[in-house]
């Protein structure tokens, strides 16, 4: 399941980020990466981007990006 | 010796830096706040050690300048701030993201310390950070601060002087995989010279950010391009391999060092955001927040600006009193005082506008607002991370212009410099206030809640943001053309702002507005009043002479016919009426002209111009009258006609709304897009836009009977 359709305040873990270039990758360094626990918060009033907890922090990221991250529920 | 702070954005190495050095500095709870370089001494050091204040990164593989002057100084390639070793900073409350930086910088060859910042945040928010064992791991000291308390960090520095005494580089490493390990050894063999550590992030530089700090060079491109072809050819993605290895690490390293607590109930980041961002109540918040600014800005500072503003016609008086009319008399009342006065006495505002953003950015409400914002901004091909420039721009396009290296992509930051002037910045304020405060009513609806010069006001700062919308439509589209930039930021817990960290700041910006204030605009002023002043020939006296005769007129008349007749014979007053034909559609005249002319340095000067022109023009009790009043009583030349009617005074605010008359500004495009041709443009852009604004707006507004 992608993250992009993951419900709010469902405690998820990230088991692949697909995709090839640079965003990924920024994605990656900060801390989306395999076995990272995530969970979506909200979704801005216009519906996007996401505000999703990402272990200690919190980090907004547009949906287009969350689609690349796949999980699944814990 | 020199000492590099370093690490991910909003983790507190700006408080940190003034804790140490008591050399305070701009301090903002937004990520990617710091852009330039600050230095200072180490406070209670028993060696010189000179700090070094980088900006916030959250990897060494540069993707943006910001993050490419960091990786640039550290591997010594900015000659001479080479660090002799590193402070690294990391937020006790995110410790993961933060080991993920430090485990890139202890490669580097260089001895590190680390500051364990924010425990208190950290313990509040039940995560406790076994600062010895994290230390035993890493091989390196690890120091717990808070660094919003200055006695906190005494630790830290005896610490730092232990390590310069005997510098040893950290010796631990993250395993990366065999194929990269093996492309980075083969880099390392070719090129010798390379620093410990920079193989790898050569190996990954796609954009090319560090391989431009060696100049040409075919040995190393060689050797870079066969290390990359291998690592093809095994089917790694060098970049994603080297995340993935070194949060793997930073999970071991973390095993049994953080102790969690989950705090019971919500957080009061969490309780703030669900209404900040909430559907309905974020967008009222944004609004309020924006109307209480405002609100607060033309309200707040009245008293104020009336106090500085008798202050400075005193002075004028009193130094008339002393010195003997003449040339002298006339430079120090009508050119020095009467103009620094009209500048200094919008500081108010100024201070204001910078209290407001300063607390706004540091409590963390501003990430919120570029949240909220991202969908809105995405048609113009921005993202919410160009929101803060711009509404920093609202204070000053220049610290705006800079802030924009935190914005990646680059056609994304190339259109927010462009349309960052567009805001309308503090010096448009003087301006505003002036024009309203003489030529609109303040006309009160719904029992005072709202007026109608505060609604002008705020429409003066709307024409701005809506004429940019096009204009950011039309460079996507034209120059900028290419894929939409990505979105991505750290939501930074709520913090206190810090009345020292917040105050500073306002002083700061309150002390280079004086600085300008005092220097290129007194400067200006001097040279306006000159070319009003001069060339005072005879032939203009005797002209007026011959009428007096003939008219038969009283003293008091004519002095005042002498004056006006002087100005329009002036060098200033030939500039403008040469520029009359220009001027006629707008139904300015030229002493209008003059001022804009005369604002190319600074916006705000026009204000200085207006009331040197006023001084030197015809005089009923000037002295006492304020420079609104002055304003009302020009007229056109050889008339009774009023020269600034409400359409006139719309209209040329409009045009200052939009114009790019700011040397200060137009000099900052041309450093950070590195070209000269973009400042032009923006020149000529802005001006033929904001004169087709004011011919519409002088024209609706006649039309509306106005
Ligand atoms: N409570 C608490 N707040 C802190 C501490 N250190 C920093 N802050 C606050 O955290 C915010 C960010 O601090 P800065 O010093 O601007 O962070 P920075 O690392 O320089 O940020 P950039 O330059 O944007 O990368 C400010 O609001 C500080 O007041 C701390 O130890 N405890
Ligand atoms: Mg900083």
């Amino acid at each position: 399941m992608s993250l992009a359709r993951v419900p709010s305040a469902t405690r998820c873990r990230i088991v692949a980020v697909r995709g090839g270039h640079r965003i990924p990758y920024r994605l990656m360094e900060m801390g989306l990466v395999e076995g990272a626990e995530v969970e979506v918060v909200r979704r801005a009033p216009l519906g996007d981007p996401l505000q999703v907890r990402l272990g200690d922090y919190e980090l907004a990221l547009r949906e287009s990006d969350a689609e690349l991250i796949d999980v699944t529920e814990i | 010796m020199v000492v590099a702070l370093v690490g991910n954005p909003n983790t507190g190495k700006t408080a940190l830096f003034n804790a140490l050095t008591g050399f305070h500095r701009h301090v903002a709870n937004y990520p990617g706040v710091t852009v330039e370089l600050a230095r200072g001494p180490i406070r209670d050091a028993n060696a010189p050690i000179e700090l070094l204040d980088l900006p916030g990164t959250y990897s060494l593989a540069a993707q943006s300048p910001d993050e490419a002057i960091v990786c640039h100084t550290l591997c010594g390639h900015a000659a001479d701030t080479a660090p002799a070793a590193i402070i690294a900073t990391i937020d006790a409350s995110n410790p993961a993201r933060n080991l993920y930086l430090v485990s890139q910088l202890l490669e580097l060859g260089l001895p590190v310390v680390i500051a364990l910042n924010m425990i208190d945040i950290a313990r509040r928010r039940g995560l406790e950070v076994d600062a010895a064992r994290l230390s035993a791991r890493l091989g390196v000291p690890v120091v717990p601060v808070v660094a919003v308390e200055p006695a906190t960090v005494t630790p830290l520095v005896r610490a730092l002087e232990q390590t310069l005494a005997a510098p040893t580089p950290p010796t631990v490493r993250v395993p990366l995989p065999p194929p990269l390990a093996e492309a980075t050894r083969a880099l390392t063999a070719a090129v010798p010279d390379l620093r410990p550590g920079e193989a790898v992030r050569l190996l990954v530089d796609r954009a090319g950010w560090l391989r431009r700090a060696f100049g040409p060079r075919d040995t190393l491109d060689a050797a870079l391009a066969a290390a990359r072809q291998r690592l093809d050819r095994d089917g790694i993605d060098a970049a994603t391999a080297e995340v993935r290895a070194r949060y793997a690490w930073v999970d071991g390293v973390l095993d049994g060092v953080v102790r969690r607590t989950p705090p019971v109930g919500d957080t009061w980041t969490a309780r703030i955001d669900r209404v900040v961002t909430h559907p309905v109540g974020g967008g009222v918040t944004l609004l309020c927040v924006l109307y209480a600014v405002f609100y607060a800005i033309y309200q707040g500072a009245a008293p104020l600006m009336a106090g500085l503003e008798q202050l400075f016609g005193w002075a004028g008086a009193g130094v008339a009193a002393v010195v003997p009319p003449g040339p002298l008399q006339s430079l120090l009342v009508d050119g020095v005082i009467a103009g620094v006065g009209a500048v200094v006495g919008f500081l108010p505002q100024i201070l204001i506008l910078f209290l407001a953003l300063a607390l706004l950015e540091d409590c963390g409400y501003m990430a919120r607002a570029a949240f909220m914002v991202d969908r809105l901004m995405r048609p113009l091909g921005l993202s919410g991370r160009a929101f803060i420039p711009l509404l920093s721009s609202f204070a000053c396009a220049v610290p705006a212009i800079l802030g924009t290296r935190a914005i990646a992509d680059r056609r994304e930051r190339f259109i927010t410099i462009l349309i960052a002037p567009f805001m309308s910045c503090s010096a448009r304020l003087p301006v505003y206030v002036l024009l309203i405060g003489a030529f609109v009513p303040p006309t009160a609806y719904l029992g005072g809640w709202l007026r109608l010069d505060a609604l002008v006001m705020i429409a003066m700062y709307l024409v701005g943001v809506i004429v940019a919308i096009p204009v950011a439509f039309l460079l996507r589209h034209s120059a900028f053309r290419g894929p939409p930039a990505g979105f991505l930021l750290e939501m930074p817990t709520y913090k206190r702002p810090r009345a020292r960290a917040v105050a500073q700041r306002v002083l700061h910006a309150g002390r280079s507005f004086l600085v300008r204030a005092g220097t290129i605009i007194l400067l200006v002023n001097v040279v306006v009043w000159a070319l009003g002043y001069f060339p005072r020939s005879a032939a203009t006296q005797a002209a007026v002479d011959a009428q007096r005769l003939a008219q038969g007129w009283d003293d008091a008349t004519y002095e005042a016919e002498l004056a006006g007749a002087y100005l329009r014979d002036s060098y200033l007053g030939r500039l403008g009426r040469g520029l009359e034909p220009v001027l006629a559609p707008l139904h300015w005249d030229w002493r209008i002209g003059i001022g804009v002319l005369a604002s190319f340095p600074a916006r705000e000067v026009i204000v200085a111009t207006l009331s040197t022109i006023c001084n030197l023009g015809p005089e009923d009790d000037a002295q006492s009258a304020s420079l609104r009043a002055r304003l009302a009583e020009l007229k056109w030349d050889g008339t009774d006609r009023p020269l600034f009617t409400l359409p006139v005074a719309l209209s040329l605010m409009v045009f200052f709304a939009l114009c790019a008359q700011c040397v200060s500004t137009l000099v900052v495009i041309g450093r950070e897009t590195g070209s000269w041709a973009w400042p032009v443009v923006s020149f000529v852009g802005m001006t033929t836009i904001a004169y087709a604004g004011a011919w519409a707006t002088g024209a609706a507004a006649r039309a509306a009977g106005g």
